[in-house]
């Protein structure tokens, strides 16, 4: 229960009154000679006129209408929402790091390369891919990154024909996004029972019209693909390249390595396995890394090293790069805080973050397997996040996984992913990662034991949760319908 | 163990209610071909006191120029408020508001963001932010096309005086989808008027240009865009948004308006920190919405009838639409939509007038007193907050020179602009005082004078 939190706070253009404002924080003068009259604003934007406090004062209670990390347990699956250390934050927000021109001269930054450098290493060692580059701003940019340098490969060996992308029906749904984006069409198979991947589907599916494959491993499922070898195989021989979606990397940091399975190409959410912060929604991170067949292709810059020295990589060094994804380097800031968490942890470190994100997974899973809820895959071991499905209960009660996940805001926890993966019907994918307690994860399970018993005993009073939030459940229907997109002042 | 919590009592407690003697076991489904024991070449792990040690001293490298740079991205005065309030863990360490009665928070903030964007554009919808501002063109063009699917528009006029960069990172994403990014020339550093095809009408999507431009000139929008509604365009505007303090909103050129506005959010609170992150504006007309990428606040009542705040339009985006999403863009750049929307609060449309304002007399000084010296020329008047300045030496030459006097003087234009001669653009934000700027002269006199540069 949040019952601290406050309700409500009006919007900050309702707090405003003309005149107010802080004058303190702007320049004295507002005299702009010299710029054509014509071309000038004639009326100020409306937005609001407030004091310092009362901006204060607004976004301190804003920020406590949410749930966080730093407040509530977030078992979000496939979001890996572990803690964010303090330090990687107040370290990569140093004056030298923050005040520095991202076009200023090479010599004026060879502190930041020469993080940068070395974590393009590091990403390299625990992927076991050949080189990396840092600069796309988030998984999808990532994996955009990845499909645009296998159409590239092909491309470049008069491949044209290359122009179907493979993804299991579990995928993420910006892997088929990504395809579309790079001019590829798209081609789902399916899993098996076991959640593994259908192989006669696969080698039905492959042939010269075959680009590449996506995958998660372990997938979306919160399973290990236990053939992965073979699925490379059978890709590799149609022609095509494997494609990695890191975001599941937690679960087998240390354990297993990408390269060994034979991908080709992989992106790292560092906002998920490295704890740069998920901030409301972004900035993520998505570098990616490639073996040796690709690296021509990886996009720029790319910080090398030459003399002692660092320097920026561009298209005249590498004419074959894909291109640029950024206006300049990338989230720099949030692959400072990476770097710091790598450097903090070091090689045992994270070989124990996937020991131990594993473990409590796989704890909790026996926890609620215990107290009779029913897994997706219920043969198997849980990755770093499992599935459990409700479809029994919602047969029993009516209760959806929907009205579970908003029982569990009534309890002080985040809900986990709901209703994804897409082909488990009533589907929770639960995520508890390595920074919980056993405590959080013992309570977590005692708190959805204990709304499963009330959906039994008074299906309605769950049908009506929350009660405790900010608001209860929003009308969707009418937000998509009479939209309301922006304050606007009242005429 | 850094940030794990576990006891070894508790390892054991765990391991012994799976039924399992060891962790290892916890692996036992990956093939034993494929296990990894460890990584080769990642060092061993340090203390949170060596480590800031070791940032310290990198961060004592860095960023000590004097910055003269702008290119699309300002060394502008950030409030102490505004990183306070960004870094609060409740902002900090959120995710994406998928639980909207537990992100009320996020979602207002987002939503008086979204307004704010609007407002300062004069346009009707904000999406809740894309990467940068090099995406966020990227994104405006594929919008356009989009809105232009049934003509099968896939051609876009771009003036040659927007970022060079973006429209090569705009590029390289639309690469894959056939479409065509077509130049067009300059005069004066502006769009040549002359050079709009006279048979654009049904041959292209839109029109984009950049305000201020790229080159810190001023575009006479106003034409530009009654011209683009005449052809049956649409017109996309990238825009500074701190400039549209004191310029016209994108919303008001010409007779109709842009129809998509677009551009860097770094100058409205968020530090240079030698890239990144930013976060991309994208901002559209009302018939637009559902051609918009990435995700939309809107605000609704809840079952009580309370207002309340909610992602809405998800039908557009890919966890819905899969292949068929308007983009796959699914994070965006939440925590610097926070720092940006602070900030905005903080300064309010004076403080934001005052400081464009500034940064263009600042400017303004510094062109005049570089002018002054043999051999520097400036190429393009009026300008907003940048200037190019010609030389009568190579351009690299000078520039490394002041670098090693401590000045990070500007870019060179060379490379994107070679029909300009040697030139670099600079930039003197509201931080410079008349005092750096007497400095750069200094420098620059100096440089020009020695025999570094002959």
């Amino acid at each position: 229960m949040s019952p601290e939190m406050p309700l409500r706070e009006d919007l900050i253009f309702e707090q405003s009154a003309a005149g107010r404002g802080s004058p303190a924080l702007a320049p004295a003068s507002g005299e702009a000679p010299g710029l054509p009259p014509g071309l000038l604003r004639s009326v100020p934007a409306a937005l609001p006129e407030v004091s310092e406090l009362q901006v204060v004062r607004h976004y301190t209670r804003l920020s406590q209408l949410n749930y966080s990390i730093d407040t509530h347990f977030y078992p979000l699956g496939s979001c890996t929402m572990k803690y964010n250390p303090k330090v990687c934050n107040r370290l990569a927000m140093l004056p030298g790091f923050l005040g520095r021109h991202p076009l200023a001269p090479e010599a004026d930054g060879q502190g930041v390369m020469a993080c940068l450098y070395e974590l393009q290493a590091m990403l390299a060692a625990v992927t076991g891919m050949q080189a990396f580059s840092l600069t796309p701003m988030a998984g999808a940019q990532g994996e955009f990154a990845g499909v645009a340098m296998i159409m590239a490969y092909h491309r470049s060996r008069g491949d044209h024909e290359r122009r179907e992308i493979i993804v299991p029906d579990a995928a993420h749904g910006t892997n088929p996004a990504t395809a579309t984006m790079c001019g590829c069409s798209v081609r789902e198979i399916p899993t098996d029972a076991d959640g593994d991947i259908d192989l006669p589907a696969l080698r039905a599916a492959v042939g010269p019209q075959t680009a590449g494959i996506m995958l998660t491993n372990p997938s979306t499922l919160g399973v290990f693909e236990r053939r992965i070898r073979e699925v490379a195989d059978i890709v590799h021989e149609a022609g095509g390249l494997l494609y990695y979606d890191g975001a599941n990397l937690n679960a087998i940091l240390g354990r297993a390595l990408p390269g060994a399975m034979g991908f080709d190409v992989i992106h790292v959410n560092l906002h998920k396995t490295f704890s740069t912060p998920h901030g409301g929604g972004g900035p993520g991170s998505g570098a990616v890394g490639v073996g040796r067949r690709l690296e021509p292709f990886l996009p720029l810059p790319i910080v090398g090293r030459e003399n002692g020295r660092y320097r920026w990589l561009g298209e005249a060094e590498r004419p074959q790069s894909i291109g640029r994804l950024s206006a300049f380097m990338g989230n720099t800031g949030i692959l400072l805080r990476a770097y710091v968490y790598m450097r903090l942890l070091g090689a045992e470190g994270m070989r124990r973050v996937a020991d131990y994100a594993t473990l409590n997974a796989n704890y909790l899973m026996h926890r609620l397997r215990e107290a009779g809820f029913r897994l997706a895959y219920p043969a198997r071991r849980a990755s770093h996040e499992f599935i459990v499905t409700l479809k029994d209960l919602h047969r029993e009660t009516g209760v959806t996984a929907m009205d579970v996940a908003k029982a569990l805001l009534d309890r002080g926890f985040h809900a986990p992913t709901t209703y994804f993966p897409l082909l488990v019907p009533e589907c929770l994918l639960i995520e508890p990662t390595e920074t919980e307690s056993p405590e959080t994860l013992d309570a977590f399970a005692e708190a959805l034991a204990e709304i499963r018993e009330l959906a039994r005993s008074d299906p309605e009073q769950l049908r009506r949760a929350p009660l405790s939030t900010p608001v209860r459940r929003l009308d969707d229907v009418r937000a998509a319908r009479q939209l309301d997109l922006a304050w606007r002042p009242a005429d | 163990m850094p940030y794990i919590p576990h006891t070894p009592e508790d390892t054991a407690r765990m391991l012994a209610a799976i039924g399992l003697d060891s962790i290892d076991e916890l692996f036992d489904e990956i093939p034993p071909a494929l296990r990894a024991e460890g990584f080769a070449g990642v060092p061993a792990g340090i203390d949170e006191a060596a480590a800031a040690r070791l940032m310290q001293s990198r961060a004592a490298q860095d960023g000590r120029s004097l910055c003269f740079v702008g290119a699309g991205a300002y060394d502008h005065y950030i409030p102490a408020a505004v990183w306070d309030l960004a870094a609060r863990g409740e902002f900090y360490s959120a995710y994406t508001p998928y639980q909207a009665e537990a992100s009320q928070g996020t979602l207002q903030l987002i939503y008086e963001y979204q307004s704010m964007m609007c407002a300062l554009t004069g346009m009707e919808v904000s999406n809740a932010s894309l990467y940068d501002g090099a995406t966020a063109f990227a994104e405006a063009c594929l919008m356009a096309v989009r809105a232009n699917r049934r003509a099968g528009r896939r051609r876009i006029l771009v003036s040659r005086a927007l970022s060079p960069v973006y429209r090569r990172v705009a590029e390289t994403i639309v690469a894959g989808q056939d479409i065509e990014l077509v130049e067009l020339p300059l005069r004066d550093g502006r769009l040549d008027p002359d050079a709009l095809p006279a048979d654009a009408a049904g041959q292209y999507a839109a029109l984009a240009l950049q305000q201020p431009s790229y080159l810190g000139t001023l575009e006479d929008v106003d034409r530009l865009s009654d011209w683009a509604a005449a052809q049956g365009l649409l017109l996309i505007a990238v825009c500074n948004p701190l400039s549209l303090a004191v310029l016209k909103p994108p919303g008001e050129w010409g007779e109709a308006g842009a129809d998509i506005a677009c551009g860097e959010g770094q100058p409205l609170g968020i530090p240079l920190s030698s890239g990144g992150p930013y976060f991309g504006y994208i901002v559209s007309r009302e018939r637009l919405v559902r051609q918009m990428p990435g995700r939309i606040v809107g605000r609704t009542v809840d079952v009580d009838g309370r207002p309340g705040f909610t992602l809405t339009l998800q039908a557009r985006e890919q966890h819905i639409r899969r292949s068929k999403a308007t983009s796959n863009i699914c994070t965006n750049q939440g925590l610097m939509v926070t720092a940006a929307t602070i900030y905005m609060s903080l300064l309010g449309a004076e403080g934001l007038q005052r400081t464009a304002a500034a940064c263009h007399a600042n400017t303004a000084r510094l062109a005049a007193r570089l002018a002054a010296l043999d051999g520097v020329r400036i190429a393009f008047e009026p300008f907003f907050h940048e200037v190019v300045l010609q030389l009568d030496r190579p351009a690299a030459a000078v520039l490394a020179g002041l670098a090693e006097r401590g000045i990070a003087a500007g870019v060179d234009l060379g490379d994107s602009y070679p029909e300009l001669g040697p030139a670099i653009l600079s930039c003197a934000t509201e931080q410079r005082s008349d005092a750096d700027i007497e400095v750069y002269a200094a420098a620059l006199a100096e440089v020009l004078d020695s025999s570094e540069v002959a």
